[in-house]
């Protein structure tokens, strides 16, 4: 610890932050070109690279993790936590950042919006942690959003989420909706010909905003009709009645974005109904399941429908495979990888990227320096930090097969800008 | 809005639809008749019904994995293994409930609540260190799966006709139980008057016991079933709680009868709105008949004759 920080630990926060942020101004951006493979820890004195009072030693940089490992969401949120945990591995096994080891903090958020803002009040307040890797729903980061801005933390969002929003404190290494939606939309009204399409999903913020881009892209800017658009609460587990509607109505696709144990029972009752995904009347298309969620669905469940995503586990480049490979070592051979846990991995590196830009650890420098950080050794290929905090990245979509994992059929030529605020989508 | 459609597809939706509604009132009639069983007969309010269920789900998953790997040329038939399994299991562990926890609890109902909700959270956090927070997915014979084509336009899902045999079966045993069977009669004496039935020397305390344990075990072979239909995780049960004890709720505490009669009705009511409107809005219709009947009708559909 520096005397810079170790003076001030109960002055107030935000009063303390404008006084550093006017210290950090002047040594932004120094050492950021030309930078060697392993930085030394020596290189950069402690008070040089930490003027903020983070949780820096001459050895350490303590970040935290703050996702459900309770309650509902654990289900989904365990995949983020083990993908960031191997990125710190990797990332420390390699010399660490700035010759720092790094060290985490893990907090739970346990499934519920206040215990994450606490959470994430503690990580920024008491461990002064440089950076938190975490939540999961968009219910959790609006939570925490304004303690990460009273407290300047920076925080490392890992899912596709339906976008409107962009804050200085938080980078967004999931899709946000536009570059989820529209490629998959144009790609299935191109290829096979859709006219009709019918949408369907949980009722809450992310399905219905995405939905709601869908719609105008169907109808504005493809020509084609949407014949029904239907929301469920979420936990419904009795799909019957829609799926009668569905035969009624006889679109060619069916947009779906039913989460969590709602599309278990969806895609189970889909088939038990006689509807074969594999014929293609109709094209199922999904914006919501991952490889993760088809463990639960069960593979042959789902077989024949079609993912928009940005990454598929079964990506074929060698950044990939060598990312699977050292998952499954360290988790275990049964695991699956699916779209968030792979923008989860992302955090931990594209962090290490803009603190060697910035040569500090500072929350102010870091930001600076993020914008146009790329990375050439993400497992879904190559991706840049967008201004707007949001990674460009690919357009995927997926055939999901008997065995759980999708045949990638078709990725968009280039990376997709991000887009948060889309116009004339509103 | 049918103004598209010709009248043979309007027939085969309008059967359909009412299979639909059947199979819904089925698996409603599965959540429930458990805890009918627990909360009529002996008052208790369990909370952790849904985890019994979840229970059956796990042990369905352990023996469909147990006959892949080991009986691979019987696996056509796991299912009925694994229900029996189901309800072994979830009433033995509702056995050991009773007796650990809930006997303590008897004079004070409130507590109850308490108590088994505090259950159902230590099961639940049990199933996560167990089996892991993703849900598992349960493999299902082919058999099961599918539907019968009645005609071009009418198909019919298999598991929705198991899952609605499986309704009766059970509810005919319940009857059979409740009103043909000694321990029936010990029950129904120790629901109305429990301190006169102590007295003719039936044994009250072995019979709540045996009564929740019951209630537990068709708690886990509903939820055995229900591997067809939804998810099997570590939190799933909770997507059956709300409606299993508006079921119970409407129908009449103290009735199998009326909650018969409740799941039928909230069932059909729910099935045809939730065609003609949204889902959301078909739940917030059902949702608010109901409150609107408890209003004027606060003992439920069917209640027992009691002097006040």
């Amino acid at each position: 610890m520096t005397d810079e920080s170790s003076k001030k630990p109960n002055q107030s926060q935000s009063t303390g932050m404008n006084r550093r942020a006017v210290l950090a101004g002047g040594t932004a951006l120094t050492a950021s070109l030309f930078m060697p493979k392993n930085l030394m820890a020596a290189d950069y004195p402690t008070a040089e690279v930490n003027t903020t009072g983070l949780a820096v030693t001459d050895d350490t940089v303590t970040i935290g993790i703050l996702h459900s490992i309770t309650g509902t969401m654990a289900i989904s949120e365990t995949g983020s936590v083990q993908a960031e945990k191997l990125a710190i591995d990797q990332i420390n096994a390699q010399g660490g950042i700035l010759g720092r080891k790094i060290e985490y903090i893990q907090e739970d958020g346990a499934s519920d919006w206040p215990t994450f803002a606490e959470k994430a009040k503690k990580l920024l307040v008491n461990d002064k942690v440089a950076s938190v890797m975490g939540c999961w729903t968009s219910a959790s980061r609006k939570a925490v959003l304004p303690v990460f801005e009273q407290y300047n933390g920076f925080l490392y969002y890992p899912t596709f989420y339906e976008g409107l929003e962009q804050s200085p404190n938080v980078i967004y290494t999931g899709q946000e909706a536009t570059q989820q939606i529209i490629a998959g939309l144009d790609w299935v009204s191109e290829t096979k010909g859709a006219k009709t399409f019918y949408l369907l999903g949980s009722d809450y913020i992310w399905p219905r905003t995405s939905n709601k881009i869908a719609r105008k892209h169907i109808e504005n800017f493809l020509g084609a009709k949407v014949v029904g658009e239907e929301y469920y609460p979420l936990g419904h587990t009795q799909f019957n009645s829609v799926i009668n509607k569905i035969r009624l109505k006889k679109p060619d696709v069916i947009y779906a974005i039913v989460v969590g144990g709602s599309n278990v029972a969806f895609y189970k009752q889909l088939k038990a109904a006689g509807i074969d995904m594999t014929k293609e009347d109709p094209i199922v298309l999904t914006i919501s399941v991952t490889e993760d969620e088809i463990r639960g669905i069960g593979g042959e469940n789902i077989e024949g429908a079609y993912a928009c995503m940005k990454y598929f586990q079964s990506l074929t480049n060698e950044n990939n495979m060598e990312f699977v490979k050292s998952f499954k070592e360290m988790w275990g051979d049964d695991m699956v990888i699916g779209d968030v846990t792979q923008a989860a991995y992302l955090g931990p590196w594209l962090w290490k990227a803009a603190v060697e830009k910035a040569g500090s650890f500072d929350v102010d420098k870091v930001r600076a320096a993020t914008p146009g950080i790329e990375l050439g050794t993400a497992p879904e290929g190559y991706v840049k930090v967008h201004d707007n905090h949001h990674l460009w990245s690919k357009t995927r979509v997926g055939l999901a097969k008997a065995d759980g994992q999708y045949d990638v059929v078709y990725e968009t030529a280039e990376l997709v800008e991000p887009d948060p605020f889309p116009e004339g989508y509103q | 809005m049918f103004a598209d459609y010709s009248m043979s597809e309007l027939g085969a939706i309008f059967a359909m639809q009412g299979f639909a509604g059947l199979i819904l009132f089925s698996v409603f009639v599965l959540m429930a008749l458990g805890l009918a069983i627990i909360f009529g007969q002996m008052g208790v309010i369990n909370m952790a019904h849904g985890e019994f269920m979840i229970l059956g789900a796990y042990v369905t998953y352990l023996v469909s994995n147990f006959f892949a790997a080991f009986l691979p040329g019987i696996f056509g038939i796991y299912f009925f293994i694994a229900m029996g399994l189901a309800f072994v299991v979830s009433g033995g562990l509702g056995l050991f409930i009773e007796w650990a926890m809930i006997r303590h609890l008897y004079k004070r109902p409130l507590d109850t609540l308490l108590a088994t909700w505090g259950l159902s959270l230590i099961l639940q956090q049990l199933y996560r260190s167990i089996f892991g927070a993703r849900e598992v997915g349960v493999t299902i014979p082919d058999w099961m799966m599918g539907s019968l084509p009645l005609t071009d336009l009418i198909e019919v899902p298999i598991n929705g006709i198991f899952v609605m045999v499986l309704a009766v079966g059970i509810s005919v045993a319940v009857y059979v139980m409740m009103f043909r069977s000694g321990w029936g009669k010990q029950v129904r004496a120790i629901n109305q008057n429990r301190v006169m039935a102590g007295a003719v020397g039936i044994n009250t305390e072995w019979t709540d016991r045996l009564t929740f344990g019951i209630g537990c075990g068709v708690a886990g072979v509903a939820g055995s079933a229900f591997t067809m239909i939804g998810s099997t995780g570590p939190t799933a049960g909770q997507l059956y709680i709300v409606d299993t004890f508006l079921v119970v709720v409407f129908g009449g505490a103290a009735s199998l009868l009326g909650t018969i009669a409740s799941a039928f009705s909230i069932s059909q009511a729910q099935s045809i709105m939730e065609f003609f409107l949204s889902g959301s809005m078909a739940k917030v219709l059902t949702l608010l008949t109901v409150v609107g009947i408890l209003m004027l009708r606060p003992q439920g559909l069917f209640a027992l004759k009691l002097r006040k």
